[in-house]
């Protein structure tokens, strides 16, 4: 154990942990929108930025998200630097036309109304690489992946066809934070946005308030798992989110 | 070839090749670079050998011909000199190659048209060390591009190359190595210039059986081209910087991550390479010494990005190249999860001489803090365009002045961009600055890893911001906000600026933008990218407050602003420009006053070019 100082509080935290874990750990809230505790941190979304101090350096701005916590550090979660960043990013992800719900609210709790200036671009994916961590560390398939760089970055499947590894568990669905990933259920069949076109769908007897309106289960969920046949009372599939993350 | 199992073996060898080059011979050497390729230096080969051939009847000394790396003066091209006694001719072509051999070789005769003239004074120069490109440099790194062949390893050898690593394995530690290049002062030429003796230590220190390091030669600032130069005229002593360093480190693999746009310094570092482990260099029990090491190629291919350590270290992984945060540092936690050391190919190739020479020997050149020489590639709006190393602390103005001969067509200096893309403007009144790391820090510029772009007084610099903005921004790998979105917004606003459509405020935002996009984004290409617009805004604020305030571009560049139009009284209906005009916006007939129509005119500045009679101006509009 070390210790550390967040918003003039001595705190002990284990030395393994990042300065967002040590913060949330003590009640201090920071916003994310990349970071997910299942997953590895991305350091992409940038509203994480705390303001750090050790011994007589000058302070400056790290994403709690990625920095590990060092001995006698000193971290300032809404210094003045902090908020002026936070609401910098803010407008940035409004400026690139960002109208998600998460996105607006959280803007209007940093005090952001609307940005400055507008982007020639709508799209409501923030690049956040949730759901591509999820299907790599989670799911284990890789079927989806950031492709292009800069502005045309994006979410896609391998060469924009349909990817053969996705087993249609859905977990890119589920932890999109802007809705930008839905999945289709038309009648029998399920898709996951574009990652690939349909599977059978099976249904859940547990999971009755799954997150999209008709709960379903993939087949190929359950040939994965080696699962029997037939879902109905237990959660299949310990590489689906969807299963065990909402019962 | 000869593998190289004992040192003793090695120094024989040395003195042979020594004795071969060392004898009353004639050496014609040609630049091999790049640039002189562009001039067709790859047909003088060709073209001097069969001169020599058709007079050996008459000639008394050997005569030897060469394709050398890049001798630097790139503006000059296409280069050769006459070793040993230093005559430099310039523009060299096909057709001049018979009276060269005729009479400069065979009688000692000099060529008065084929020599430099001096733009300032005027006067022609016959030695190469005599023209001031050259006199005022310190050629370090550089000093054997223009004398040996790249692809022939004896040629390194018979330059006392390879011989800093027989020093390195047989008579000294690891730790030794690392303490000499601490006490040399090194830092990092890549850019940011952490010292290479601490980043050394560091991986050294670090547990764990596996390291690695890597070469990084991913060189992408536009107008730079020094570590393509280097790889291409001696890729030898890069590589044994390398091994010299894995040694000291404790890696057994090392990787030149280089792009696929350079085809020229990756065909010679192949052959090096292979050279190497022929010679016993690389490979296994290395000279006898027990230590193993190899190096291999990766290619990248072509972002940007990937010249970051992070993202560069996820390409060699075969992962998307984007970078991602530090700490851990790639000493700690690099490729594949082992401790990694990344140097740039200026670093490495320095690593040999300081060895050869001795760290005290290098820490006497340069300042205080910033020791050794610094590689630029000069470009942009300068009489000598081309590669100089000059001593750290040398002032811009002499580099600038002296060395690359001032501005052509005796227009005024405006400002040089030094770092690249990531590096800032120095406006005139700080030409005097001492180019070290904190001097040009403290002027809102970076070191960088050696780009330099000089801007003339007819540059906007508004404009000169837009360019490098477009270049960061297309660059961004996209993955954090500030970098992805934030380059977006400060390009869009850089162009409605140029296009006289910046509102009042657009500069405050700039700046505040700016400002936060350096502090929040990932990595290095984000945190820098805002300097250019930054520091324009800082020394030429004014231009800024023209454009948006005014509509009105001063330096008469930004086509929105400005209009063409015929001088009646100067001219003389000559049509030339009305048949170059591509948009057909000039009307007139033969021995008439020539008209241009604003609205069909693109103001792409052809007829300004063509007009004999400067009968063409280009004003505010």
């Amino acid at each position: 154990m070390i210790n550390i100082t967040i918003n003039g509080r001595q705190v002990q935290v284990s030395e393994d942990r990042t300065l967002l874990d040590a913060c949330r750990e003590h009640g201090f809230e920071i916003p994310t929108l990349c970071h997910h505790p299942a997953l590895e941190p991305y350091g992409a979304c940038r509203l994480c930025m705390v303001e750090i101090q050790k011994g007589d350096s000058p302070p400056r701005l790290v994403a709690a998200c990625t920095h590990p916590c060092e001995p006698e550090i000193s971290i300032r979660t809404h210094s003045e630097d902090v908020i002026r960043s936070r609401r910098s990013t803010m407008e940035l992800l409004l400026a690139g036309g960002n109208q998600s719900q998460k996105i607006v609210s959280l803007a209007t709790e940093l005090g952001v109304e609307a940005p400055r200036y507008r982007l020639q671009v709508a799209d409501s994916c923030i690049l956040c690489g949730l759901c591509v961590r999820a299907c790599n560390e989670i799911v284990g398939v890789s079927a989806i992946s950031l492709t292009h760089r800069g502005m045309n970055k994006a979410v896609n499947s391998p060469f924009e066809i349909c990817a053969n590894t996705c087993i249609g568990c859905g977990s890119c669905v589920m932890i999109c934070p802007t809705g930008t990933i839905t999945m289709k259920d038309v009648n029998s069949y399920i898709g996951a946005h574009k990652f690939k076109d349909a599977f059978d769908s099976w249904y859940c007897q547990v999971c009755a308030d799954s997150q999209w309106g008709q709960p379903f289960l993939a087949k190929s969920i359950i040939e994965k798992s080696g699962e029997p046949e037939e879902p109905s009372q237990s959660h299949v599939a310990d590489g689906a989110i969807l299963a065990s993350d909402h019962s | 070839m000869v593998k190289l199992a004992a040192p003793e073996e090695m120094k024989r060898e040395d003195l042979e090749k020594l004795h071969d080059s060392s004898s009353e011979s004639v050496c014609i050497s040609i630049c091999g670079g790049t640039g002189c390729r562009v001039f067709g230096s790859e047909d003088l080969y060709e073209a001097f050998r069969v001169e020599i051939d058709r007079h050996k009847d008459d000639v008394n000394h050997a005569v030897q011909v060469k394709t050398t790396g890049c001798h630097g003066f790139c503006e000059q091209g296409a280069l050769v000199v006459i070793h040993p006694s230093g005559v430099m001719y310039t523009g060299v072509s096909k057709k001049n190659v018979a009276e060269i051999v005729e009479k400069t070789v065979l009688r000692g005769e000099i060529l008065e048209d084929l020599l430099f003239r001096d733009p300032q004074s005027g006067e022609s120069i016959v030695h190469e060390a005599d023209v001031p490109f050259y006199k005022h440099q310190e050629r370090l790194v550089l000093n054997l591009n223009g004398l040996i062949d790249p692809f022939v390893i004896e040629e390194y050898i018979a330059q006392d190359g390879y011989s800093s690593l027989q020093t390195a394995l047989l008579d000294m530690t690891p730790v030794e190595i690392i303490d000499a290049i601490k006490t040399s002062g090194l830092r990092g030429r890549g850019g940011a210039g952490f010292p290479t003796g601490i980043k050394w230590e560091l991986c050294r220190q670090q547990p764990g059986e596996i390291k690695y390091i890597i070469c990084n030669a991913d060189e992408g600032d536009p107008g730079a081209y020094m570590d393509r130069s280097i790889m291409e005229g001696n890729p030898h002593r890069v590589l044994e910087g390398m091994i010299i360093g894995a040694y000291a480190m404790g890696a057994r693999q090392g990787y030149v991550y280089i792009r696929n746009e350079y085809p020229l310094a990756v065909k010679h570092l192949k052959q090096a390479i292979a050279q190497a482990r022929d010679h016993g260099y690389l490979g296994q029990d290395i000279l006898g010494s027990g230590f193993d090491f190899d190096i291999e190629i990766r290619l990248g291919s072509g972002a940007f990005v990937c010249g970051e350590e992070t993202a560069l270290m996820a390409s060699i992984e075969g992962r998307v190249g984007e970078p991602r945060p530090r700490p851990p540092y790639p000493a700690e936690r690099g490729l594949w999860g082992c401790p990694t050391n990344i140097n740039n190919v200026k670093s490495w190739a320095t690593v040999p001489i300081i060895l050869s020479r001795g760290p005290q020997w290098y820490a006497s050149i340069g300042t205080e803090t910033s020791k050794g020489t610094m590689i630029f590639s000069l470009v942009g709006n300068i009489n000598n365009t081309g590669l100089v190393e000059v001593p750290m602390g040398i002032s811009l103005r002499d580099l600038i002045f002296e060395i690359g001969g001032g501005i052509p067509n005796g227009k005024g200096f405006k400002a040089a961009q030094i770092g690249g893309p990531s590096g800032g403007c120095i406006p005139a009144e700080h030409l005097d600055v001492p180019i070290d790391y904190e001097s040009l820090n403290s002027l809102g510029a970076i070191m960088g890893s050696g780009g330099l772009v000089i801007a003339d007084e007819d540059t906007c610099m508004v404009d000169f911001a837009r360019y490098f903005m477009t270049f960061t921004q297309e660059e961004s790998c996209g993955k954090c906000v500030p970098c992805r979105l934030g380059t977006k917004v400060m390009l869009d606003k850089l162009e409605q600026i140029c296009a006289g459509e910046g509102q009042p405020g657009d500069v405050e935002y700039l700046v505040e933008l700016g400002e936060q996009i350096k502090r929040a984004s990932l990595c290095g290409l984000g945190q820098t990218a805002p300097n250019p617009v930054l520091s324009t805004i800082r020394y030429f604020q004014k231009e800024y407050d023209a454009h948006i305030n005014e509509k009105r571009c001063p330096a008469l560049t930004c086509k929105n602003l400005i209009t063409y139009a015929v001088i009646p009284e100067l001219c003389t209906g000559c049509m030339v420009c009305k048949r170059n005009c591509p948009s057909d916006a000039i009307i007139g007939e033969k021995k008439e006053i020539h008209t241009i129509d604003p609205e069909l005119c693109t103001r792409c500045g052809m007829c300004v070019s063509v007009c004999k009679f400067d009968a063409i101006s280009v004003t505010s509009r």
